[in-house]
């Protein structure tokens, strides 16, 4: 199978703090892993790194065919942030545009669609995610598990080849968590790459085909989901049975 | 006094609104250039447009306006009109101030904004346009329409050196020929109140409205 993520001995560091410190990690294509793990373990981080939102000082990452270290052509840059689309904590969508705009601001801008086109593309991504009725709602007007849901359909409307989420449930009553992790799971039925930095033990669980516990600023423990019923480290032993 | 002398202090302050139309279209215009030369990522932008604010606002008014004045003749060019030269002066002056406020109206939207709509592909230009400026309008709205109460008043220093018949020289002239200054002056003060007063409702209105959106939000 196709690798779609690759990090080679990565390291990050915000100021003198070494954040990551040599994070080595492969996902292939149509693979579902979730990256767990303690605040400050470097998980986010690591998960921003792949999308040159942060930029890593040692070490050299490729995702979608784009190999980039520190620095990263422009053109490579552009064509990266196509092929990946992010989802993040607090959903970002723009306040000033409606549901539709939000989702057809990029296809239009970025891939020069015509705005029929980027309307059906709009509402299918809605349909998607079981908020077609919604097109016309601003974002204040919506619940937070349906901002997150646009969020995720204004990543899909891209039509990337790898999605990341970045703790998406973390600002959601359990309620909302759960519609927007039904969301996730469709996606995975469909075959979507996906890397997932998630406090959510046992959705990880349930539809990860890895999960990877960080700690300290690297992979610590890595494997199926038995790794969380049998963890060997005593530091995912504790991070397991604090979370029970 | 007599309807001449009214008509007289009227005309002046139709001046008065003249210049403040004028400055506030230009000023506008080379405000939003220096806030986004503010943060552009090219540093040398960065400082012209840093230099360039802390020079004027580091400049009296009236030094301004003597400059934009008699530079030009000194430059060469006959004539210079008193309209063109407040004008210059107040848009140079205006656009230091407007330029910084919008500095700060456009980094207080988000940071996650930019990240967002940066992964969504869009380039700098396109952030800025479609994410970012009209976020950063609605925020700028109240503080702009207040600094336009500046600009009202400022347009009376045009009376000072450059001698634009608006409506503090009117009320001037009049005094000179009368020794009336608490009437005449009086009468100028109530209209500039009677210009400013609806700028600053209407900004007070929006800086409400703002408030009330963001503790709904």
């Amino acid at each position: 199978m196709t690798e779609i993520v690759r990090l080679k001995n990565v390291h990050k560091w915000f100021g003198d703090n070494h954040v990551l410190k040599g994070v080595d990690l492969s996902v292939k294509k149509g693979e579902i892993v979730a990256i767990i793990g303690q605040s400050g373990s470097g998980k986010s981080t690591a998960l921003r790194c792949m999308d040159h939102l942060e930029i890593i000082n040692e070490g050299e990452i490729s995702v979608c065919g784009h190999t980039f270290g520190a620095g990263i052509s422009s053109s490579d840059l552009k064509s990266l942030r196509l092929d990946v689309g992010i989802v993040f904590q607090s959903y970002n969508l723009f306040p000033h545009l409606t549901v539709e705009q939000n989702i057809t601001l990029a296809p239009r801008s970025v891939r020069k669609m015509p705005k029929q086109q980027a309307r059906q593309i709009a509402l299918d991504v809605l349909t998607q995610v079981g908020l077609a009725d919604k097109l016309a709602f601003y974002p204040e007007q919506l619940s937070g598990g349906q901002q997150q849901r646009v969020a995720i359909a204004r990543s899909l409307a891209m039509d990337p080849k790898l999605m990341l989420f970045d703790e998406v449930t973390s600002a959601l009553d359990p309620q909302l968590t759960g519609e927007v992790l039904r969301v996730i799971e469709k996606l995975a039925a469909g075959g979507m790459t996906m890397v997932l930095v998630t406090h959510e033990m046992a959705f990880a669980m349930k539809l990860a085909h890895r999960i990877i516990f960080m700690f300290e600023g690297k992979i610590h423990e890595q494997g199926t989901a038995d790794i969380l019923r049998n963890p060997k480290t005593p530091e995912l032993q504790q991070f397991v049975s604090n979370g029970l | 006094m007599n309807n001449d002398q009214i008509l007289y202090l009227l005309q002046g302050a139709w001046g008065t609104v003249e210049l403040s139309v004028l400055t506030f279209v230009f000023s506008a215009a080379l405000g939003l250039a220096i806030a986004l030369m503010r943060v552009s990522a090219s540093q040398t932008l960065r400082g012209c447009a840093f230099g360039y604010i802390n020079l004027i606002q580091g400049t009296p008014l009236l030094v301004i306006m003597g400059v934009c004045f008699y530079g030009p003749s000194i430059l060469g060019f006959t004539e210079t009109s008193p309209m063109f030269a407040a004008v210059l002066a107040l848009t140079v002056h205006a656009a230091a101030f407007l330029g910084e406020i919008w500095r700060g109206c456009i980094e207080s939207v988000p940071k996650n904004q930019w990240e967002a709509a940066e992964c969504l592909g869009l380039n700098r230009i396109q952030r800025m346009f479609k994410v970012i400026l009209p976020q950063a309008l609605r925020i700028a709205t109240p503080p702009t329409v207040g600094f336009m109460v500046q600009i009202v008043k400022n347009t009376s220093f045009a009376s000072l050196v450059i001698g634009f018949a608006e409506l503090s020289y009117n009320a001037k002239i009049l005094n000179n020929s009368t020794f009336k200054p608490f009437l005449y002056f009086g009468v100028a003060a109530a209209l500039y109140f009677v210009i400013c007063y609806p700028l600053s409702w209407v900004s007070l209105k929006l800086e409400r409205k703002l408030t009330v959106a963001r503790d709904q939000g």
